[in-house]
């Protein structure tokens, strides 16, 4: 039943699954557990996905809010120094392949892949539950290993401290991000898969919005890295459990050969994190200034050669751990050339801008802040990039900075800018703009109250994962830790604006963006098979206005046509 | 502020703080840019918002592409070559060894003396640390010297500087290494020349370290094979440090540090040319520490002195 755009047509029904006789739509076909736990399609999986990782980010974010408060005062007052090295290990394993490496593919990629190509699911339906549940198996191994009474070898479990040294749930841990790691491949797999095959009649490759793009090459960089981080983890259970020296310098073993297959894998798994967020952005930004991307073709490539060069840059973690000087210069080098395609992207991203018709909705604010945050995250990777001032820096909080204005102030304010954005079409519901724009901006600044101390912090030479501290360091931590109370707190906003939308939200029109995109074309939210016409595609993505015309012409007309 | 007192100091901040403007030009670029256009561009004004020139999307777009790599460019040629000389370890330097142990650290100076926790050091000359760990990774960092160098075991790694002023600094243990890593600390205490030579002094003096390596070599037996006369074939040892040595499948290698090292806690793994494989590992046998003193001692063999053939 194809409904008429705008929402005084809707009955104002309250509550969660409310709905107009006769209307079906993904939500209201099966209400039972049951409908949910065995559904194949992409959209549930992307709610059940959107659920778990909600779960584990809290879980994380609990264990760095209880960090923070420790390093308030220099001496270790609050916990003892092994759980708080439980708890930053729990937060990296959580945060990283528990919320990151899944928020925006698993979620925002699975319900929206196969609607922006015109499909009716992904080509896989089964193979993407089965991902769902592999990460559910995983998620239970590591909050066991969490509950038994943690791990303490930092979530980069370098040798031989992981496999010899440490008394903790090394290899409960271990196995479990080895089963999350098939959940993610699984994923890569069925994405490549679904672009390659089912993009509907007229979406050429060229004509793909810059998300799928992204989700394409963050699935090839998945397929690729993760199998090497299963392998490196596999061989942490051999030596631990079986003894096999394949480490331990005493037998002959050699632990940088961990630290080489770990940074093979984590280092691409950073362009998993944020690859995927440059798509969404890119998405909101060309919406909300009603302007074609500026360099779309650009902007392709500049994912793809950041996919490609990603995998050659992981050296750059090892700069002080005893590699040659010959490969540090080599790995130094393709650092610095891989900012050139991420530079691309922030000159397009401000150019698309130019001559536009701004709207400042909320996913814009959270866009414009990863801008912001982005491009910090990524000059200070230029310092980390250079020897002389990573052998200074490496392993102090300026590192643990730079790292999180990428994946907090990146990754998640994409995150979160692309959950707003898509919200009307996930739900069918309207959330309070005005609490949305107060929590992005809530967030911008708790973000930087946060972590912009932490760079000054690492300059003076402050180590990350230390306990206690000298107390020069201390006006530093507690203006961070002060920051981070800010911070949880705009997290919770969320949780509350958008739980309320759920049941009192006004209905969402079909696109209330007035946004391109096959996925505006459709209910919201979609019927089950996402279309009840399969759509042709006839232009190029982000056709706000022709291309020899002014942008917003084509809202006006929109606007005439309605009035 | 960070105190700078070191050689290499300088040269690091200067490279720092070049790419601290840089980032400050880039960021305002960015932000006015973004500022600017969202308030000229934003819904309701009356600016012009014709078409875009092609000019604009092809030229502009290559050129701030080319602009971006020739930055990249010449910052990683000037990093790189300010490294370039620490890269290269200075030959004549006062020799420091550091074993590192959850959680602490053994300073041993040429002369004998011990220390934990604490290294005592003269200004304006060059120091070498020889590094090597007896259980998992460390880091041996010194921000106000800005440098830091991982601490592996079953190996040696070496790092060096030159500190130019007087005073204490911390040095942190930068590899997270377990439950007590933050405790891994310890104080730097850079002295004149004149003042270190008089603290040398009045510490309790030991063999210095190659004549305590001399004592080992007996106690563990190694002259019965490598000592003069011995019946057993085995390599001789004077002026072996540093020389190439052919080794049983053809290949050569230099004998450094690491090779003497490996030689004697795992003798199999590189066995010298026309030699048989008898000797036994003094893996678990000998310390780390005595394993760096019987080191020494082979690094100070003559070529020709009476102990060895």
């Amino acid at each position: 039943m194809k409904r008429d755009d705008g929402a005084t047509m809707r009955s104002d029904d309250t509550g969660l699954l409310a709905r107009e006789p006769g209307e079906r739509t993904y939500l209201t076909e099966g209400t039972t557990l049951r409908s949910w736990l065995l559904s194949t399609d992409h959209k549930r999986i992307a709610i059940l996905y959107a659920v778990s990782i909600t779960m584990f980010f809290f879980i994380g974010g609990a264990a760095a809010t209880v960090i923070r408060l420790e390093l308030f005062t220099p001496k270790g007052d609050l916990v003892t120094a092994d759980t708080y090295n439980r708890l930053f290990t729990l937060h990296g394993v959580i945060m990283v392949w528990f919320f990151l490496v899944p928020s925006i593919p698993a979620t925002l990629g699975n319900f929206l892949l196969p609607l922006m190509i015109g499909a009716k699911d992904v080509a896989f339906p089964r193979l993407n539950l089965m991902s769902w549940y592999l990460y559910v198996i995983a998620g239970c191994f590591t909050l066991a290993a969490l509950l038994l009474g943690g791990v303490d070898t930092g979530w980069t479990f370098y040798t031989p401290f992981s496999t010899l040294y440490s008394n903790s749930y090394v290899l409960l841990a271990a196995f479990g991000i080895f089963v999350v790691g098939f959940s993610s491949i699984a994923t890569g797999i069925n994405f490549i898969a679904t672009v390659h095959l089912l993009r509907t009649k007229g979406m050429t490759w060229m004509r793909l919005p810059l998300f799928c793009w992204s989700m394409y090459a963050t699935s090839l960089v998945m397929v690729l890295a993760t199998p090497v981080l299963a392998m490196a983890m596999v061989l942490i259970c051999a030596e631990r459990l079986l003894g096999l020296p394949i480490f331990d310098p005493r037998a002959g073993g050699d632990p940088l050969l961990f630290q080489h297959l770990f940074w093979f894998y984590s280092h691409p798994a950073v362009y998993i994190m944020i690859l995927p967020a440059m798509g969404v952005v890119s998405e909101i930004i060309a919406c909300e200034a009603r302007r074609r991307v500026f360099g779309y073709q650009f902007m392709v490539y500049a994912m793809l050669v950041i996919a490609v060069i990603g995998f050659l840059v992981w050296g750059h973690h090892m700069f002080v751990s005893g590699q040659s000087p010959f490969a540090s210069m080599i790995f130094s080098f393709l650092s610095f050339v891989i900012a050139v395609p991420s530079a691309i992207k922030v000159f397009n991203w401000t150019g698309t801008l130019y001559r536009g018709t701004i709207r400042f909705s909320a996913p814009m604010l959270y866009a414009l802040g990863f801008v912001g945050l982005f491009t910090l995250g990524g000059l200070t990777g230029l310092f980390l990039a250079s020897i002389p001032v990573d052998v200074h820096l490496s392993d102090t909080y300026f590192v643990v900075a730079h790292f999180h204005y990428i994946m907090v102030g990146g990754s998640v304010s994409a995150f979160f800018g692309g959950l707003h954005f898509w919200w009307p079409k996930i739900t069918g519901r309207l959330y309070s703009e005005t609490f949305a724009r107060s929590a992005a901006l809530w967030l911008f600044f708790g973000f930087n109250f946060t972590f912009f101390p932490q760079f000054i912090l690492g300059y003076l030479g402050m180590p990350r994962r230390y306990h206690e501290y000298p107390p020069e360091f201390q006006v530093w931590n507690v203006m961070s830790s002060t920051g981070a109370v800010v911070l949880a707190v705009g997290y919770l906003m969320p949780l509350f604006y958008l739980g309320y939308s759920l049941f009192y939200g006004e209905r969402a029109p079909d696109n209330p963006h007035q946004a391109t995109g096959l996925e505006w074309t459709t209910t919201s939210p979609p019927p089950k098979h996402n279309f009840l016409v399969f759509p042709v595609v006839r232009t190029e993505a982000y056709a706000y206005h022709d291309w020899d015309e002014a942008p917003g012409k084509a809202d006006e007309t929109m606007q005439d046509e309605r009035a | 502020m960070l105190e700078s007192a070191s050689t290499i100091a300088p040269s690091v901040d200067r490279i720092f703080w070049v790419l601290v403007g840089l980032s400050v030009v880039i960021m305002t670029v960015v932000g006015t840019l973004v500022l600017s256009f969202a308030i000229k561009y934003r819904a309701g004004t009356k600016a012009y918002r014709g078409p875009l020139p092609d000019w604009m999307s092809r030229e502009v777009e290559i050129g701030w592409t080319v602009a971006t790599l020739f930055v990249a460019l010449f910052v990683f040629w000037w990093a790189v070559s300010a490294q370039l000389p620490h890269f290269l370890l200075p030959k004549r330097a006062l020799e420091i060894h550091i074993v590192a142990k959850q959680w602490m650290w053994k300073a041993q100076h040429p002369e004998g003396v011990r220390e934990i926790d604490a290294l005592h050091i003269p200004q304006g000359v060059p120091v070498r640390l020889e590094m090597t760990s007896q259980d998992v990774i460390h880091s041996f960092g010194v921000p106000a010297f800005r440098i830091k160098q991982d601490v592996l075991p079953g190996r040696y790694t070496a790092t060096w500087f030159e500190a130019t002023k007087a005073g204490d600094y911390h040095l942190f243990c930068t590899e997270y290494c377990g439950t007590d890593h933050a405790r891994m600390t310890g104080t730097i205490t850079v002295m004149p020349p004149e003042s270190y030579a008089t603290w040398l002094a009045a510490q309790p003096h030991g063999e210095d370290l190659a004549g305590e390596g001399a004592q080992l070599f007996t106690k563990f037996g190694c002259s019965g094979c490598h000592g003069a006369g011995a019946r057993v074939p085995a390599p001789p040892l004077a002026g072996l440090y540093d020389r190439p040595v052919t080794l049983a499948d053809g290949s050569t290698v230099t004998a450094d540090e690491d090779y003497l090292r490996t030689s004697i806690l795992r003798p199999e793994a590189q066995v010298v040319a026309g030699y048989p494989s008898v000797m036994p590992s003094y893996q678990g046998v000998a310390s780390e520490e005595q394993v760096v003193a019987m080191v020494a001692y082979i690094k100070a063999l003559e070529q020709g002195r009476s102990e060895a053939r």
